[in-house]
């Protein structure tokens, strides 16, 4: 596969390694959220046969985390952004 | 006998002459030959015996879908089997010998397997060899073995080399017949990037084996021409003898260039194969087609040959098989051919047509509405049997018989992300679907585009589609016969076999037996039958397989369907696959910087991961490992060692916000931590479960170096990048690994600090360079760093320099600190003392375990979030029964312990139920005089000073224990604070 | 400045050259190297004193020449800085001078074996090593990438120069992987 990394351009998937949904960017906070919200966040995902948005990070490039829009089907990949700016957008700032 | 079957013209240099032998015996060819056309030439017809029945058999075809004409080729060390002759490149000295067969091909005593053939049919595995059960193994699955099977794999290396390489184009042309030389020749001129790649050792595809012209000239001079344009082009990249095997996501694609197959031995230095990973924005399938046989009784005989084959090789090689041939088809493609082989001298007894009506070839007997029903000859073709319309049969003495059933497109490429090839009924075969690889285009005959004006045009057209151009080159002339086929699939006369799959000897009654017993969709029939499952992955069997099933059920054949077409295209040798993967250079070493020195000492190297670590020096008279480790740990701890960590990783982490961020990643707790100290960290994953420990220093206000484990280095800083760009990016924390740029060693014994002081330019006294003290100091003037850290429980330093310098920094140490007769230890000496001390390392950090099995839960912050706190407080990973880290030495100091052994009650059976736990590493400590352990054991903190049992089936050992802390060794810890 | 004596990543006093065919590959041993990551919000006030101080920051993939200082891209808001080692042995402690309190700037010289290679066109032999599309992108061209499993970073001067950092402990396996391919090629 070819990721069109947002700064870099296209590069091989080869040189990425995959984590898995992008959900993971909304970990609950930990002194206020408990076990149960802890457990949904890590343990109960979707799995969907369609498009996906995926954690991959960049190890043989420039380190970047990217969330990656992805079909599971056809493998077309219709979006890529870094990580930090889709957990800005989602409210990780202080 | 010299080439007795070689005629006049063809495209082989007739000026030198290449010697050969098969199955021991010389022959001649000319460059140009491939092996089969070679032996042809020879007369020799006969090249192997089939799969199952052993049947004699020779070349079907003369390319890459050859069933038959398997080989072993070559000798030793470079021996391959089942190398199709009709694609072996003719070379000087080559050596062939036929396969399966014993003792000899022309006599095979399995020949008894085609008179057993009623009791060897399909499925018969399944049915015949179930009882009694045990007589499998032993006795039924290796006759079989021995019975059925290809050519034999060599046990000597293999002593070449196999490249892999990445090469980047905006147009992958693939197959350079006159659809993909239109296509390279109409981008190549449009200056674009072009890689043109096609298996064969010679461009041109089919127009090297037809006599059509092209423009004003031969279409194999049309296709020289082209060739040459093209080579002087600099964006143009042609590559013969490469095969493209597999369409690969987002326009890659897989290749296996065989760059010295077709020499005796590769030049030095140069691989045999190489595989590229090519990067296309654009791709045009042009891989032609490839010609069916028709299924009758006793088809498969030497000199039984697909009709374009049999053109092939008197148009390309200048090879009649036979000087008496016939041709049977139900297509215009045969009549070509009758025509060509009489244009070639070779007498033409008949054309039997199983169409009727048409215009009759003149000057040939063209028998319309007629079949071959049979044939003879027990180690070549002698007659066929021919059934008119009129009922008469009669019987014609031949030596070739060329069979056409229609020309399939070859949409294997474009079938590889399961687009679904549709059945096209004018030309009676699948043309390529819809959804193919986006970016990939079919051109030509692979699109079902038959004619040569049509693959010139639709190659042209490709390339001006694929890359948007304005237009293309004018098209030469060239014929533009329309593909006239009335469909026959088998002859339905007689009651013998009939071949489809020549080389899984898969025949129309296994069609039919698969159909009785309810396998009717075409990927139960593929298993049950094995029909496209060898080696040629049935590329002329297996529409006629489908379509015989479609016949029987009465579907349509859309209906029927084909099975999922896969990578590879053709076989791959594992060579290629490994590269240069292999033996030592499997992967890449990391040397340490005492590496050198340690070899001169005769070192002992362990590996862990890609470094080669020191796992003991041995001494002179020193002849058994534990000699040297015993000595290492008790000089130690007598006096002084040394030891390169280099190897655990080192994080520098910077920022305003590096102290908050590191009690996000550490379980406990470090923006406390005062400048100029270091603590051990404990690191969770969001699970709770343990990931990594190592110590961290705070250099500055906000600059810390975190130390992980050697093992997880790499995934740790992974995790770190994760937690700042994806968790908290507000947070202000720049990282970077520093672990090559720092050679680091630990100094431990109660003489460390004496040593050391005669290295570093600081004082290190206790008072100015207490325990747990980290900062930047100078090695006779060059900059350095120590750390009053410990991993062996003594006083003990980690003193880094530049590596450059590491090396340097071993030899003085050992030279200035002679006085204290320091050794260097290695990893298994660091291992005693750790278990010694009770501290974790990879055993006890395995994935499983939490802060609290290893009685470090206290360790874990409640007052601010950190990864895998709050998880780590789950039900069933805080109960009191849990397991709890544990020390552990045998009753009898002589008795044994093994890691991976499990606890036992005294008295308890040797059973799941019973267990209490395992042994995560044990050692044998020259202190304590015995074994010792760790181990994590339910509620084991309940139960120090107890009495259990060690049980390891396995190694046959049921050791009496005592249970006790894991700190064994100076469990007040005064040494290390001296 | 050290009595100590320096070792070549290759484990050598001297640097080491190796010559196959058209191709040399040199051992750098007089290169120091420090990477510069801006602070938070300081991307600013690093590309002014960078200005001050005369050290290029590229963009993405790219790599500046300069004099004492060269620089590349690596990664969002990171560089890696380049001077020679003669005269910028402390090059962490140069630039933080440069920097203050605006850069994270962390020493590098010795975490890498830097291996030069010449030769009058570089790209049958890279092509055989890694996946750059090194005929085809810009003089100037730096990336990471991977070469038979090692993670390095590969910088075009020209299409027959290039410098190669690699891991600096893998120096003889990076070095055997170059002459492999040197001998495929030529």
């Amino acid at each position: 596969m070819i990721i069109h990394h947002p700064i870099l351009g296209p590069r091989d998937a080869q040189e990425f390694v995959y984590l898995g949904d992008a959900s993971l960017i909304d970990r609950p906070d930990g002194v206020t959220a408990g076990i149960e919200a802890f457990h949904d966040y890590l343990y109960n995902r979707t799995n969907p046969a369609g498009e996906h948005q995926e954690l991959w990070y960049h190890e043989q490039g420039d380190r970047s985390w990217l969330v990656v829009t992805r079909n599971t089907v056809t493998h077309e990949i219709t979006k890529v952004e870094l990580a930090s700016d889709v957990a800005r957008a989602r409210g990780r700032t202080k | 006998m010299t080439q007795s079957h070689r005629i006049q013209g063809g495209q082989i240099d007739r000026t030198k002459t290449l010697r050969f032998t098969f199955d021991g015996t010389p022959y001649q060819g000319h460059p140009g030959d491939t092996l089969a056309s070679a032996l042809l030439a020879n007369g020799v017809r006969l090249m192997g015996r089939s799969f199952k029945y052993h049947r004699p058999r020779g070349p079907l075809s003369a390319g890459t879908e050859e069933p038959n004409a398997l080989v072993e080729l070559r000798s030793g060390g470079r021996q391959e089997p089942n190398t199709r002759a009709t694609v072996a490149e003719l070379y000087e000295g080559l050596t062939a010998n036929s396969q399966n067969r014993w003792p000899s091909l022309r006599f095979d005593a399995m020949g008894i397997n085609d008179k057993l053939s009623t009791f060897l049919a399909a499925g018969f595995y399944y049915k015949t060899f179930m009882w009694p059960k045990s007589f499998w193994e032993k006795l039924y699955e290796p006759i079989i073995r021995r019975a059925a099977g290809l050519g034999s794999v060599t046990r000597e290396e293999d002593p070449d080399a196999y490249d892999k390489g990445f090469l980047h184009c905006d147009l992958l042309v693939i197959g350079a017949g006159p659809t993909g030389l239109m296509a390279a020749l109409t981008a190549g001129r449009a200056g674009k990037r072009v890689i043109l790649a096609d298996e064969d050792f010679r461009m041109g595809g089919r127009l090297n084996s037809e006599t059509y012209a092209v423009g004003d000239t031969q279409g194999a001079d049309w296709a020289a021409a082209t060739v040459a344009e093209l080579s002087a082009m600099p964006n143009v990249r042609l590559m013969t003898r490469t095969t493209v095997v597999g369409a690969f996501d987002h326009g890659i694609y897989s290749a296996v260039e065989r760059v010295s197959d077709h020499l005796l031995t590769p030049a030095a230095g140069k691989p045999r194969q190489i595989l590229w990973r090519i990067y296309s924005t654009k791709a045009i399938l042009a891989g032609g087609a490839t010609e069916r046989p028709i299924a009758f009784e006793n088809n498969d005989r030497p000199g039984i040959m697909l009709a374009g084959s049999l053109r092939a090789y008197a148009n390309r090689w200048g090879v009649k098989v036979g000087e008496r041939a016939a041709v049977f088809t139900n297509n215009d493609d045969g009549l070509r051919t009758a025509l060509d082989l009489q244009a070639k001298g070779v007498d033409v007894v008949a054309v039997i047509d199983s169409r009727e009506g048409g215009s009759l070839l003149p000057g040939i007997r063209h028998l319309q509405g007629a079949e071959v029903i049979d044939t003879s000859g027990g180690l070549g073709l002698k007659t066929i049997t021919v059934l008119q319309t009129n009922g008469r049969s009669e019987t014609l003495a031949v030596e070739a018989l060329a069979v056409s059933g229609g020309w399939n497109p070859n949409v294997n490429i474009h079938s590889h992300h399961r687009s679904r090839p549709v059945y096209d009924a004018s030309i009676a075969a699948f043309v390529p679907g819809q959804d193919g690889p986006p970016g990939l285009l079919v051109a030509g005959a692979a699109a079902g585009q038959m004619s040569t004006h049509a693959a010139l045009k639709t190659g042209r057209d490709a390339a001006i589609a694929a890359l948007g151009l304005a237009n293309g080159p004018d098209l030469p002339q060239a014929e533009d016969a329309p593909v006239c086929i009335s469909p026959l699939w088998h002859v339905a006369h007689g009651k013998g076999r009939a071949w489809i799959d020549q080389q899984n000897d898969v025949t129309v009654k296994d069609i039919k037996l698969a159909k009785q017993e309810n396998f009717t969709s075409v990927e139960h029939l593929k298993r049950y039958t094995t029909l496209g499952m060898a080696t040629d992955q049935g590329k002329t069997s297996n529409v006629i397989g489908l379509a015989v099933m479609a016949e029987l059920t009465g579907r349509s054949i859309p209906e029927t369907g084909t099975t999922i077409y896969r990578p590879p295209y053709t076989p791959v040798a594992m060579g290629a696959l490994a590269g240069r993967s292999r033996g030592k250079e499997f992967k890449p070493f990391r040397l340490t910087p005492s590496h050198h020195w340690a070899k001169e000492q005769g070192a002992i190297f362990v590996e862990v991961g890609n470094w080669l670590r020191t796992q003991w020096v041995p001494k002179s008279g020193e002849t058994e490992w534990r000699q040297s480790v015993d000595r290492e740990v008790l000089a130690t701890r007598k006096s002084v060692g040394i030891c390169d960590v280099t190897t655990l990783g080192k994080i520098d982490i910077q920022g305003t916000d590096a102290g908050a961020f590191l009690d996000r990643v550490y379980a406990n707790t470090f923006s406390t931590l005062a400048v100029g100290k270091c603590r051990y960290g404990l690191m969770l994953r969001e699970d709770g479960i343990v990931f990594d420990d190592g110590t961290t220093a705070r250099m500055g206000q906000n600059e810390y170096v975190m130390t992980t484990t050697t093992a997880n280095a790499v995934t740790v800083f992974r995790h770190l990048e994760y937690c700042r760009q994806v968790l908290w990016p507000e947070m202000d924390v720049q990282l970077i690994s520093t672990t090559e740029a720092w050679a680091q060693f630990s100094v431990a014994g109660p003489n460390a600090r004496n040593l050391l002081a005669k290295i570093v330019d600081q004082d290190i006294a206790d008072a100015a360079f207490p325990y747990m003290g980290a900062g930047n100091i100078t090695v006779s003037g060059l900059r350095a760093r120590l750390f009053r850290i410990s991993f062996s429980g003594e006083l003990a330093y980690e003193i880094a320099v530049p590596t450059r310098y590491g090396d340097a920094l071993l030899r003085e140490m050992l030279a200035k600190g002679a006085e204290y007769d320091p050794i260097v230890y290695g990893t298994e000496a660091l291992g005693v003392m750790r278990v010694e001390k009770g501290h974790v390392a990879g055993g006890e950090l395995n994935g499983q375990s939490t802060a609290l099995n290893m009685g470090l839960g206290k360790m874990v912050s409640k007052k601010k979030d950190s990864i895998g706190m709050v998880l780590s407080q789950r039900e069933g990973m805080t109960t009191d029964t849990g397991y709890r880290l544990v020390g552990v030495k045998p009753v009898d100091p002589l008795g044994k312990l093994t890691a991976g052994s499990h606890f036992l009650e005294k008295g308890a059976a040797p059973v799941a139920a019973n267990d209490g736990g395992w042994l995560t590493s044990k050692v044998y400590s020259p202190h304590l005089g015995c074994d010792i352990a760790l181990g994590y054991l339910k509620a084991g903190d309940t139960k120090i000073g107890q009495r259990m049992r060690i049980v390891n089936l396995l190694a046959g050992l049921d050791t009496e224990v005592e249970i006790i802390s894991p700190h064994m060794f100076d469990p007040e810890g005064e040494r290390l604070r001296g | 400045m050290a009595s100590l004596m320096a070792m070549t990543a290759l484990g050598r006093r001297e640097p080491t050259t190796v010559t196959h065919g058209p191709l040399t590959i040199t051992e750098r041993t007089d290169v120091a190297l420090a990477s510069v990551a801006a602070r938070k919000v300081r991307i600013a006030d690093l590309a002014q004193a960078a200005q001050a101080a005369g050290v290029p920051l590229p963009g993405p993939a790219t790599h500046q020449q300069g004099t004492p200082y060269s620089a590349f891209w690596t990664a969002p808001e990171m560089w890696f800085v380049e001077a020679p080692f003669a005269t910028h042995e402390l090059i962490a402690d140069m630039l933080k001078a440069v920097f203050a309190d605006a850069a994270s700037i962390t020493e590098q010289t010795d975490a890498w074996a830097t291996f030069d290679l010449t030769a009058p066109d570089l790209s049958p032999v890279l092509e055989r090593l890694c996946n750059v599309d090194f005929r085809h992108v810009a003089d100037g061209h730096a990336t990471r990438t991977m070469m038979e499993h090692l993670g390095v970073y590969l910088i075009k001067h020209g299409p027959g120069t290039a410098r190669i950092y690699g891991p600096r402990s893998s120096a003889e396996s990076l070095l055997h992987a170059l002459e492999t391919s040197a001998h495929s090629v030529f």
